[in-house]
């Protein structure tokens, strides 16, 4: 770096390249805008715009009922929309006084692991793309599939999930749920197997670590101080996870390991998530365990016991009397809802995802606030790629799992 | 062991009475600092050995339009993840001259929230390296969270505020 002579603001002689790498670009996975000033390949200098989804869902969310704002959140980091959705609910619980059943909390934590690994998939696939191996991407893709089909039978949905209510789940897990979460668990056809492959094709290929070892690495401290949370902190050696650290949703009662990384440059980041996928897989076998240990009576419960607050499924609405009742209070605004602050966060799949919530009694929150993750740490991309090449900004940029809802909120 | 009442009770030797509206929300100490002494307050939380809650977790602002004369909230949270302690701690501000001392000389963080702060409810905070609007459009004239900017056409009657629990 020192060699390069650099000359003066303005001045004729001006020897570096200024180059506008988005909104709409192809190397840059969704709607970033980064000018970057190059002196050949090399970026002196970047600066990073953001805002161009933004959807002010902070102001919407402070004319929506408590069960409204889940749609918003599903749009916040759509990777991995069923995590925002728990983290709602939890948030909302938590304000409520609610507590859930252990059989609720163990769907939740298979439904948010599954949800962490369709995230880690996407990222990890995608530095591979970035990096010149497209064949990674469609390995793991057909697996996320399955992912989402699992979803499907429990919510309806795929991608933005909406998924889950305020108490619990909107109906049951059916058979056929479970059926397709041992497909995907599967040793020998599943995603054990595949993710198997995967490590095969990248962690120790020559091609993969020169590229990637060294690119973008951040020191802890300086992680710290901008704010990384999740995997990218993880990778450059701190072990702080908000599953450990303040367990929701009965974390507490899994093992896991929190894998850490030393330089926090691509390569460690990618080999944190790929560990991160092993110990989701983990504890999804668990908490499956742990559901299947459920019998009679018990096996049936899908929901906390607060007519208050859990909007009712809709067979019961129209066949029972006092579910119709709590149902129009809910819609109406009718329910008691507390006065107070409460913030609440969940390990996302990218980062510590918070959600500050101040109620004043009324129907609809006073203020929300969402802390993003990767809005957070996104400041720290410009220095990340300082110095390097452009094409490891490219991949800088994907190994950061930046997700632009998410962002721009 | 790290517990509110000593964080409380070291916080009052420092700053005495200055520190008020001592709160345990949902189980989160909660307190309010005079504007003058937001930086004062987060470097001491910084650097007391015992306290040591170096990492910004968030910070946003809130509106109180009812609040004469300290209308705007701006709202720190921080987190010891050694002893896994939270904080929140507040300043108020009046909405005449939202001055308030920017984080970013301690909190790298601070930047990118402290911009998105001043987008959404003009706090100005003062020493913030490129307090520029971040999410909204620059052309912008406007604070669009504060209260005063309805979501909604207030004039439809079917929408009633009375009709959703705020009359």
């Amino acid at each position: 770096m020192s060699e390069h002579i650099l000359l003066p603001e303005g001045s004729l002689e001006k020897q570096t390249t200024t180059l506008n790498l988005g909104p709409t670009h192809p190397a840059t996975h969704g709607v970033f805008q980064n000018i970057l000033e190059l002196d050949g390949e090399r970026v002196m200098k970047a600066t990073s715009t953001v805002g161009y989804i933004h959807r002010a869902f902070e102001k919407i969310a402070e004319r929506r009922a408590l069960y409204q704002i889940t749609p918003l959140t599903d749009r916040l980091n759509y990777c991995s929309s069923p995590i925002n959705n728990m983290g709602w609910h939890l948030t909302c619980e938590k304000l409520l006084g609610v507590s859930t059943p252990k059989r609720v909390d163990y769907l939740r934590v298979i439904i948010m692991e599954l949800a962490r690994i369709a995230d880690h998939l996407i990222c990890n696939s995608i530095v591979g793309v970035d990096s010149g191996a497209y064949s990674g991407f469609l390995y793991v893709m057909q697996y996320r599939e399955l992912i989402y089909e699992i979803y499907e039978e429990v919510c309806g949905s795929r991608l933005t999930t909406n998924i889950g209510r305020i108490g619990g789940f909107e109906r049951n897990f059916t058979n056929a749920a479970f059926e397709k979460l041992e497909k995907f668990l599967d040793e020998k056809t599943g995603y054990p197997a595949q993710l198997r492959e995967f490590e095969k094709l990248f962690t120790r290929n020559r091609i993969f670590m020169e590229r990637t070892i060294g690119c973008g690495p951040i020191s802890a401290e300086r992680a710290k101080n901008y704010g990384f949370t999740g995997p990218n902190l993880r990778a450059a050696g701190i072990d702080y996870d908000v599953r450990h650290h303040n367990p929701y949703s009965s974390y507490e009662d899994f093992d896991f390991a929190i894998p850490v990384g030393t330089t926090g440059d691509c390569y460690d980041r990618f080999l944190v998530r790929n560990e991160e996928m092993w110990q989701s897989l983990s504890i999804i076998k668990q908490a499956y365990r742990k559901v299947q240990g459920f019998t009679g009576a018990e096996a049936d419960v899908y929901h906390a016991d607060v007519p208050a607050y859990y909007l009712p499924e809709k067979k019961d609405v129209y066949t029972k009397m006092e579910a119709l009742i709590y149902h129009f209070k809910i819609i109406m605004g009718e329910a008691d809802i507390p006065a107070g602050e409460v913030y609440h966060s969940v390990e996302g799949a990218n980062g510590e995802l918070g959600y500050y919530l101040i109620s004043d009694g009324g129907r609809t929150p006073y203020r929300l606030h969402f802390r993003r993750p990767c809005f957070i740490y996104y400041q720290a991309y410009p220095e990340l790629i300082q110095g390097g090449m452009l094409s490891d900004a490219v991949i800088t940029m994907s190994s950061l799992n930046l997700i632009a809802g998410e962002l721009d909120a | 062991m790290l517990t509110n009442e000593i964080i409380q009770q070291k916080l009052t030797e420092k700053f005495g009475d200055a520190l008020t509206q001592w709160e345990q929300p949902y189980g989160m100490l909660t307190f309010t600092a005079p504007k003058e002494m937001n930086l004062k307050v987060l470097q001491f939380l910084i650097d007391d050995q015992e306290l040591g809650f170096d990492f910004l977790t968030d910070l946003q602002a809130v509106h109180y339009p009812d609040n004469k004369g300290a209308e705007l909230a701006v709202v720190y949270h921080l987190h010891n993840w050694k002893e896994n302690v939270r904080i929140r701690f507040k300043v108020f501000t009046a909405i005449e001259q939202p001055d308030v001392f920017s984080a970013t000389a301690l909190y790298q963080s601070a930047n990118f929230m402290e911009r998105e702060t001043y987008d959404f409810y003009g706090v100005n905070f003062v020493g913030h390296p490129n307090l520029i609007r971040i999410l909204n459009v620059d052309e912008m004239d406007y604070f669009p969270l504060r209260k005063e900017y309805p979501l909604e056409d207030q004039t439809r009657i079917d929408k009633d505020d009375e009709m959703f629990g705020r009359g």
